[in-house]
């Protein structure tokens, strides 16, 4: 384990604390403000369009003005809503949006007036789970929110929302773990320090690939913004909000953007430090510098999140759920395992690297045979199982097996044949009915003889 | 601040004071307005409210993991449980406060003083026969309480830990049994759909607009077809099935082509 730099966090003097959390709120508000207007241009261009350049320059206060009179529009709260609940969730879902931030390392230490103090609010040794444990009370206001508007597409927009947040927080969490393991900290400033020589995003590329494709998951972002699917569900959760209230919940959710890209960032791109060929030069490391690389390699990310909203369609529902679950998180526990393995090799047992080839060897070997044992075998039942269905199909469905009304066996089809037909035996009342009618054929046949 | 459990019990700073006692006042109040809300949801929120400030006091407490593994596993997922389940139920109106069980309340009081007996009890006896040693001098063995958490967790109570894990996979393959339905036929997929939607004669689409006619532009007109009939299905059907369709006015079409031609004027009431 690297140095631990615990001792540089809680030395802060009130007013330096004070300033840092004031720069950071004043960070992601104008952070929020480009990213909008970033997003509107750089979409604009994919689909040949121009985007807002008419306020300020290119366009860039656009976002502002747009968010001033979000502001000062009429509210509007429907009848039905649960007021209380409606207030807040809201202010919840923003608020959490903000406090994550807390622990995103911005820069190495360096002096504001005078005080050598690191460029990061604060750290502690579970500030990764912080992170996770923030954006798990976040979804509380979109939940929230759907449920007070009460309203049903707000209602559903809620719950489709709570329900990827909640799938894809899974995925997410066990990408961390791979990074925990090598880093042997969950402190985001420890694990910027223990990606010195090489990026997590290059030695635990699984891990880097699962997180990302969660983050967008994980942020209702395209191609996963299922809950705000304007065709299924007008605006999702947010559909009953309007001014403040619905600006707040766009804030969060372009805060949320910024802070899943930051935590990328610190995990997988090495954080502030400078990439490689900046790197060679001694200074990058040091001072205000850093604060630049932090910000291009955010906007990277954040240009990915744009780039898929103009590029990808919705997914359907179920595949999202489905892909979630039955991808992202088997594949993440096996790479976890695989990984577990690689470091206790490294950690416990000594071994040289033929002898690791030729395990692997030995490994891959097992496996093949393994799987063309399990293979084979599972041909055979498969042929087994389709002799005894195609056997079944062979046989007439009997809908009353038994005595018992039952369904088909696989294979077989639905007959809609009457109960009293396929029933043992006849009743009385048939019994009589079929004498009548036997007694009227006579008649009519008589009657005819008369005729004729 | 919990002071007895640390050695420096007078070194309680105003900052950790202040934190006691919001977070105190909160989560008892949290509790309380559990047990008191009429609405469901109220009391899940007002748990979750009490969860997160017990998280804040482990933090305060120098326990940093275990109040945020708190919030990420009860807040975050249990709780959440509780509430989606509440909302898709949609136990919406206030519950009844008419016992259901024979007995309830009082077997509930006997238990609540119990628990509470065997708390006072467990913490009494740690504060008064345990010595402790200070956070420093345990977390001195492993260089960390995430450390001698995992130490613990992973050595001593490994096999319980592991039974816990079993258990709760258990329960949730149980309740995906449970929950299971067997499917006789194969799923229909996007394309069955889409077939036995266009191939039974059906209107795949939307259905004709009604009539929007210059006299008339209300639902209860129907379409006119390109052979001068009307399309039925153009009025909604509860409106058919009134009788309040309007019935085709041959005379207004008539009109309108005579106006649109100019062989006549609008009537004179109709302009300024």
């Amino acid at each position: 384990m690297t140095d631990s730099q615990f001792g540089l966090f809680g030395a802060d003097p009130w007013w330096l604390v004070l300033l840092k959390v004031v720069a950071l709120f004043a960070i992601l508000v104008l952070l929020t403000l480009f990213t909008i207007w970033w997003e509107r241009r750089v979409v604009s261009r994919m689909q040949n369009r121009i985007g807002p350049n008419r306020v300020g320059p290119q366009g860039l206060l656009q976002s502002l003005m747009d968010g001033i009179k979000l502001a000062l529009k009429e509210e509007i709260i429907p009848t039905s809503a649960h007021l209380a609940v409606y207030w807040i969730a809201p202010v919840i879902s923003a608020t959490m949006a903000f406090l994550a931030f807390a622990v995103i390392p911005f820069g190495p230490e360096v002096s504001i007036f005078g005080v050598m103090t690191p460029l990061q609010l604060t750290d502690f040794p579970v500030s990764v789970l912080y992170v996770l444990a923030i954006a798990s009370i976040g979804i509380y206001g979109i939940v929230l929110g759907g449920w007070a508007s009460g309203s049903t597409y707000p209602l559903l927009g809620g719950l489709r929302s709570t329900a990827q947040m909640i799938s894809y927080e899974i995925a997410m969490g066990l990408s961390f773990v791979a990074v925990f393991i090598y880093a042997g900290s969950m402190s985001t400033s420890d694990i910027i320090i223990a990606q010195e020589p090489i990026w997590f995003a290059v030695i635990l590329l699984p891990s880097f690939i699962i997180y990302v494709t969660a983050m967008v998951g994980e942020t209702n972002r395209a191609p996963f913004d299922l809950p705000e699917a304007e065709g299924e569900l007008v605006g999702g959760f947010h559909t009953e909000y309007s001014s403040l209230k619905f600006a707040l919940f766009f804030l969060a959710e372009y805060i949320n953007m910024v802070t899943v890209s930051a935590l990328a960032t610190t995990l997988f791109l090495g954080g502030w430090r400078a990439p490689w060929p900046l790197s060679l030069w001694e200074g990058a490391n040091e001072g205000w510098w850093p604060m630049l690389w932090w910000l291009l390699k955010v906007q990277i990310f954040i240009f990915v999140f744009i780039w898929l909203r103009g590029t990808l369609p919705r997914m359907r529902y179920d595949q999202f759920m489905r892909f979630g679950w039955k991808i992202l998180i088997p594949v993440s526990v096996v790479w976890i395992v695989i990984v577990a393995a690689a470091r206790i090799m490294r950690n416990d047992v000594a071994l040289s690297t033929t002898e690791i080839l030729v395990s692997g060897a030995v490994v891959i070997v097992v496996l093949l045979v393994g799987s063309w044992l399990i293979q084979a075998r599972q041909d055979r039942r498969q042929r087994a199982i389709d002799e005894a269905e195609a056997e079944a199909a062979a046989a007439p469905f009997d809908p009353m097996a038994g005595g018992f009304p039952v369904p088909p066996l696989p294979g077989q089809s639905f007959t809609y044949t009457s109960r009293r037909a396929s029933a043992q035996g006849t009743t009385i009342v048939q019994e009589r009915a079929a004498e009548v009618v036997a007694e009227e054929d006579d008649d009519t046949s008589d009657g005819e003889d008369n005729n004729g | 601040m919990i002071a007895p459990l640390a050695d420096t019990a007078t070194d309680v700073n105003v900052g950790e004071q202040i934190v006691f006692w919001v977070t105190a006042i909160l989560s008892v109040a949290g509790a309380l307005g559990m047990v008191l809300s009429r609405k469901a949801v109220h009391s899940a929120l007002w748990l979750a409210l009490t969860m997160i400030n017990l998280a804040i006091l482990y933090v305060a407490n120098s326990a940093p993991f275990l109040g945020m593994v708190q919030v990420i596993v009860y807040t975050g997922a249990v709780m959440m449980l509780f509430l989606f389940v509440l909302m898709v139920v949609g136990v919406d109106s206030s519950d009844s406060l008419i016992e259901t069980i024979k007995g309830q309340r009082l077997a509930s009081i006997v238990f609540v003083l119990g628990v509470g007996i065997l708390l006072v009890w467990g913490i009494g006896n740690s504060m008064v026969e345990t010595s402790s040693v200070g956070l420093d001098a345990a977390n001195a063995e492993h260089g960390g309480h995430i450390e001698g958490i995992a130490n613990v967790l992973f050595t001593q109570y490994l096999l319980v830990f592991e039974l816990v894990a079993a258990v709760l996979i258990t329960a949730a393959m149980g309740a995906m049994v449970l929950a299971h339905r067997e499917r006789w036929t194969p799923r229909p997929s996007q394309r069955d759909l889409a077939r036995a939607r266009f191939t039974d004669g059906g209107h795949p689409g939307n259905l004709p607009n009604p009539g929007v006619y210059a006299r008339h532009n209300a639902v209860d007109t129907p379409a006119l077809l390109p052979d001068g009939g009307t399309s039925d299905i153009s009025v909604p059907g509860p409106v058919r099935a009134r009788g309040d369709e309007r019935s085709f006015d041959r005379v207004d079409i008539e009109e309108v082509r005579a106006i649109s031609e100019g062989e006549t004027t609008l009537p004179e009431e109709g302009r300024e």
